[in-house]
């Protein structure tokens, strides 16, 4: 049975609706990363399950046990928030203690502040008034906090965004693990895609006040159910274009921008169909015995250990290629090549609802 | 980096001196007057040179006040304290209710609380003769007039709205996110309220506390309207220093002294409660 369980939970501000029909299930040692651009609800998805905000309608239950009238305090829930919150008033220490002196009085509470302090490294500070502390070690005390009464739920709401790229990495790669050693279901809102790939068990991509899809963050890249997901995850972001649906002597086609590009046969049911065709950046492979695309390269830049190209077909389209820096020889700006398209980072999605085109009777 | 001339820092220094001693003055003034007797501070044309005595403070001390035509007996002391009693009471009072209300106010929205907190602070914009008529009226009625607990009422009109709108603003500030923190590690609301929001407000609460004693403690006109001479502070007390044999300059600046200090001593202390930034550092952004 799963930990954490929503069901058609929607919430309005003033009958301007945020949130609309969420259901959610998060079982215990889960991530389950709410990923989404701003202004989607994230934070209020978090706020309504900690019991800070009333929902509209819906349910949610901890445990088998409907929240709808339990206070915060109550819900066994732990929120590291995105400001810290920090208590300015108290110690460190002070302040991961306070949800251990809740529970349990003053009993072990020094033994459990030191363990989870130790954990998380802060140990050497916590006599400090939080305006003593870096933004690392504010951001370490805040999610110590969180953990320390190991609740059922934990909610973390983008605790990686006030805090500098070094450290936001580090903590990226020690997360899972501690959460995992929490046992806690833990919700993650960010809206920073690596994040939400390098550390979700799963990823529920939030838009429009609406669960667009929830899957493994692999499934998620490739695979995405329509083209606003295909656009949020990737960098550089997914190429669009349109294109139609051919068929041919020895398969089937996909023409776009003067090319003829092989798809999987199974799209032969959508026959003469004009689509809207994502590719991956890393998809695109720059052939030197000629691919079907012929372009121009406008202009090349590196970024990390990839080098980015814009390249212009000659119907004008202009499209990314992201090709490895240690490869072949990368082509210079202003040069002619002649690109193909691995089938594995191409998607196709209808052109009026964006939804990913079904073969077979199920969603390609 | 300081990038002013010499002669701007004169002439700023220059300027300041003449506001000081615009505002300073008259206490100066009145210190020493204090150290003077009737005849002295009478003279044409006033000089700064005079043979300092400590009569006044004497007579206010002791509460007989020696005149020409014949010793009277004055209530200085027990107007004194009187301007204490009330005031700390009012106070305290105003701290008891305007200190939850201003939370209120501060976080949630409810029906009319606009409205009625405006209300409250309207109670400072009328002038106090409008309600002092049919304010005795109802205190004969009641039997509150000439007692403590009935002045304490009435300064609620002064200390109350000074409170409730100052401390809210210091509560508005806080960020509800600190108190949601603790709600969430465990706590009721009315812990988060006595353990987060009034220690954090602490500054904004000793500052609109000491305004509020500041101005119970200068009021003058519903004391003495609604109090008889053994319940009537200072502001009302001094009018005894308008005698038959004529006004007791001397008396009255040595009491003005006395009555100053308190409030003065306590500003000066409450100071530093004042410019204290507690929450910085706690929240970013």
């Amino acid at each position: 049975m799963a930990l954490l369980e929503i069901a058609s939970l929607a919430k309005s501000f003033r009958r301007e609706p945020v949130l609309a029909d969420i259901s959610l299930r998060a079982n215990a040692g889960e991530i389950v990363v709410v990923f989404g651009p701003s202004g989607t609800g994230k934070t209020v998805l978090l706020r309504l399950i900690a019991g800070l905000e009333e929902p509209t309608s819906g349910q949610i239950a901890i445990d088998n046990r409907d929240m709808a009238d339990v206070p915060p305090e109550q819900r066994g829930v732990g929120m590291a928030f995105q400001n810290f919150a920090l208590f300015p008033h108290m110690t460190a220490f002070e302040n991961i203690a306070s949800p251990l002196r809740a529970l349990n009085g003053n009993g072990g509470v020094t033994a459990g502040v030191g363990k989870v302090a130790k954990l998380l490294k802060i140990d050497h500070v916590l006599g400090h008034a939080p305006r003593e502390l870096s933004n690392g070690q504010k951001q370490r005390t805040s999610l110590a906090r969180a953990l320390a009464a190991s609740p059922k739920i934990l909610l973390l709401d983008d605790p990686l965004r006030n805090v500098d790229a070094k450290l936001r990495f580090e903590m990226r790669l020690e997360l899972p693990k501690l959460l995992r050693q929490s046992g806690s279901a833990v919700l993650y809102v960010t809206q920073d895609y690596k994040e939400a790939m390098a550390l979700a068990d799963r990823i529920a991509v939030l838009l429009g006040g609406a669960f667009e899809q929830v899957a493994a963050p692999e499934e998620i890249y490739n695979a995405p159910h329509s083209l606003a997901v295909a656009r949020l995850f990737g960098d550089p972001a997914i190429n669009v274009a349109e294109g139609r649906i051919e068929t041919a002597a020895d398969g089937v086609r996909l023409a776009l921008a003067d090319a003829a590009l092989p798809i999987d046969p199974a799209f032969r049911v959508h026959a003469g169909r004009t689509v809207t065709a994502g590719i991956r950046p890393e998809a695109v492979v720059i052939a030197r015995d000629g691919g079907p695309l012929s372009a121009v390269v406008e202009a090349v830049t590196p970024l990390n250990e990839r080098t980015v190209l814009l390249l212009k077909a000659a119907s004008g389209w202009e499209f990314l290629a992201s090709l490895p820096s240690s490869g072949e020889a990368i082509p210079e700006a202003g040069g002619r090549v002649h690109a193909g398209i691995r089938p594995a980072g191409l998607h196709l999605f209808d052109r009026e609802s964006g939804r990913r085109l079904a073969v077979n009777g199920r969603e390609g | 980096m300081d990038h002013t001339s010499p002669l701007e820092k004169t002439l700023r220094g220059i300027a300041i001196a003449l506001v000081l001693t615009f505002f300073l003055f008259p206490i100066f003034w009145i210190v020493l007057m204090s150290l003077q007797t009737n005849a002295t501070i009478l003279r044409m044309p006033p000089s700064l040179v005079f043979e300092p005595t400590l009569a006044n403070y004497r007579a206010l001390l002791t509460g007989t006040l020696e005149t020409t035509a014949g010793n009277l007996d004055i209530a200085f002391m027990r107007n004194l304290g009187n301007s204490v009693i009330l005031s700390l009471s009012a106070v305290a009072l105003s701290l008891l209710l305007g200190v939850p209300a201003a939370y209120a106010f501060a976080r949630f929205r409810f029906r009319l609380g606009e409205n009625i907190a405006f209300t409250l602070l309207s109670f400072r914009f009328a002038p106090p003769l409008l309600v002092l008529l049919p304010l005795s009226l109802y205190f004969k009625h009641l039997g509150l007039t000439d007692t403590y607990i009935g002045l304490v009422w009435v300064y609620q009109l002064i200390c109350l709205p000074l409170i409730l709108w100052i401390v809210r603003g210091y509560f508005e500030d806080i960020s509800p996110d600190i108190e949601h923190a603790y709600r969430l590690a465990g706590y009721g609301w009315w812990q988060t309220f006595r353990r987060i929001a009034v220690p954090l407000a602490r500054p904004g609460i000793a500052a609109a506390g000491l305004l509020a004693f500041i101005f119970a403690w200068n009021n003058f006109v519903f004391a003495l309207i609604l109090a008889s001479a053994d319940k009537q502070p200072v502001t009302v007390g001094a009018l005894a220093f308008v005698t038959a044999s004529g006004i007791q300059y001397g008396q009255i600046a040595a009491a003005i002294v006395l009555s100053v200090t308190p409030t003065l001593l306590l500003a000066l202390y409450a100071q530093r409660y004042l410019v204290e930034g507690l929450s910085l550092g706690a929240v970013k952004g």
